[in-house]
């Protein structure tokens, strides 16, 4: 399998002393989708910046597609698709003014230019908007007018940092389809974010950077399979007066409220025979939830052990 | 990206930065028409009808060149080190930075649209002055080499000065206190002939005064210096001040961390 990108001994000091990236190693392979987490001020915006050449490294090397990109820097750039954190266009210049001179920066004829153009704006749903100034945008909408021109050239590598910070769940979850779709077609996405459910939705592998460093770096299915302990949340239409005697080891059942109940399974239990004893006692339950995200229970697990 | 990809690069710069300048025409075109009308009706007319000859040249002839070489200085520049400055500012330099275009091409982007500015600017106070003033041009090749050359120098300077920005004031200190007194102090209003020697000599260091002599020698056909040392000056200014651009985007002063 190509890989797609490959960070070696990546080092980044701040001209004010700040070591952001303490020699971080990755290897992303070509058609994963990534996710990159970690706190704020973590790291992952500067290895961002490195990668898409803003920011200067230290020491350390950046291969794209097996190039490097320092020493091959105009191919690394045609794979190349970048979606910042903080919007990054001219407020006074129109949605599709923006998007076709990012088409004609990467050397695209007018009428490709034009042509993508269309097709992202449409599929991002601003292509209504495409003579409206970008200051006049939401913010959700800006978010995507930044992945369309990151897309109009067709990168075989997209980095968005943060896309759906500010967005609301249901442009979240469409921007999370779309997504998935450009990635379903080959492109390599890398993905920061703040919001744990989306890298556990969306990515196959996942990298946890804390202090500069890569404190975790594996698929998400080995990731969550180290998550021992889950915790749910069951809601029954009925009242629950009292709760049954469970007689099960490593299973703990509490009352939330008069139609909640809170399980704690661990050691590989299953849920199954919690219900079996429910539903014996005459608790019918309707619905069940995570308590907490899976990724963020590990997230926070392995960011507490790393500064323990 | 081969030559093709960099020429649709570069004209994709300057469709860009023409874009801008001509969407906000009402600060980039009109004022400085006005400012250079006002000097043709105070300067030129009004004043102008007391002094007489200068240079053996009614004065309003003499002092069109002069204000039509401002206009461009001051446009070019401050086109150039507006929008660049803009760009860093807004981080939408970022878009340029990311994409395949070579640092050339990214200075001669941003030098083609300070030039089409200063041009614009240059045509407009150059019709404006037909109202005024009896325009022949004596030697076209000359005048035309001369204004293209010094705007291509004011657009690189502005461009340095915008790598250098930080905030809006770095951009305006610059114009203010460099740029306007030596246009003032290049012989636009006066011949220095009319100056003691020792003011003759100072005038001499100034490179803006060899500019203004230079298109008004190609426009009236009289200078107070030689026209080759124009060209010689201009050209030593084209290659230092394009040197110091592609220096300073290569080391990525200013632009990157």
């Amino acid at each position: 399998m190509t890989t797609a990108i490959a960070i070696k001994d990546l080092r980044k000091t701040y001209a004010n002393g700040f070591e952001a990236l303490k020699g971080i190693s990755l290897r992303v392979e070509q058609g994963d989708f990534f996710a990159l987490l970690g706190p704020n001020g973590a790291g992952k915006s500067t290895t961002i910046g490195i990668i898409s050449t803003l920011v200067n490294k230290t020491g350390g090397s950046v291969e794209v597609f097996g190039r490097n990109v320092q020493t091959h820097v105009f191919e690394t750039k045609l794979d190349l698709g970048i979606v910042p954190q903080e919007v990054n266009f001219s407020q006074f210049e129109k949605v599709g003014d923006i998007v076709m001179t990012q088409a004609g920066y990467y050397g695209l004829p007018r009428a490709l230019a034009s042509e993508r153009t269309e097709k992202y704006l449409r599929k991002l749903g601003l292509w209504e908007k495409r003579n409206d100034r970008s200051r006049s945008l939401s913010g959700g909408m800006k978010r995507r007018l930044m992945i369309a021109r990151a897309l109009v050239h067709e990168p075989r590598l997209l980095i968005l940092d943060e896309p759906t910070a500010g967005v609301d769940i249901e442009l979240r979850r469409s921007m999370w389809d779309f997504l998935t779709e450009i990635n379903a077609t080959g492109t390599t996405i890398i993905l920061t974010t703040h919001y744990l459910e989306e890298a556990e939705q969306l990515c196959r592998n996942i990298a946890i950077i804390d202090e500069g460093e890569i404190i975790e770096n594996t698929s998400m299915k080995k990731l969550l399979a180290e998550l021992d302990q889950q915790t749910f949340i069951l809601d029954s239409n009925g009242h629950i007066d009292s709760l049954p005697e469970l007689h099960m080891e490593n299973v703990s059942l509490h009352k939330v409220d008069e139609h909640s109940l809170e399980v704690t399974i661990s050691g590989g239990q299953s849920v199954n025979q919690v219900f079996a004893v429910l539903d014996k006692a005459g608790i019918q339950i309707n619905s069940l939830r995570n308590k907490s995200n899976r990724l963020e229970q590990l997230f926070l697990a392995k960011l507490t052990r790393d500064s323990n | 990206m081969n030559s093709s990809h960099k020429l649709i690069a570069f004209q994709t710069i300057v469709v860009k930065e023409v874009r801008r300048f001509t969407r906000i025409w009402v600060q980039t075109l009109v004022p400085p028409a006005i400012t250079i009308g006002l000097y043709f009706v105070i300067f030129g007319n009004l004043v102008g009808s007391r002094i007489g000859d200068m240079g053996g040249y009614d004065y309003m002839d003499f002092i069109v060149p002069g204000l039509i070489m401002m206009a461009v200085i001051q446009n070019s520049y401050s086109n150039v080190v507006s929008s660049f400055f803009s760009q860093k500012f807004q981080r939408s330099v970022e878009e340029l930075l990311v994409a395949p275009v070579p640092n050339y091409v990214i200075l001669l982007g941003f030098v083609a649209g300070g030039m089409s500015r200063g041009l614009a600017v240059g045509a407009i106070v150059t019709a404006m002055a037909l109202f005024f003033a009896d325009l022949r041009i004596e030697h076209p090749l000359i005048t035309v080499s001369v204004i293209l050359m010094t705007s291509l120098v004011f657009s690189m300077a502005g461009f340095i000065n915008a790598i250098f920005a930080n905030s809006f004031d770095d951009i305006s200190i610059i114009p203010t206190f460099v740029l306007t007194p030596l246009i003032y102090l290049g012989g636009v209003f006066y011949s220095v002939q009319l100056l003691p020697d020792f003011w003759q000599f100072v005038s001499g260091l100034n490179p803006i005064f060899y500019m203004i002599n230079a298109f008004r020698y190609g426009i009236l056909g009289t200078s107070d210096i030689g026209v080759s040392w124009a060209f010689i000056i201009l050209s030593i200014f084209v290659v230092i001040l394009y040197s110091a651009c592609i220096w300073m985007l290569r080391r990525s002063t200013g632009l990157r961390h």
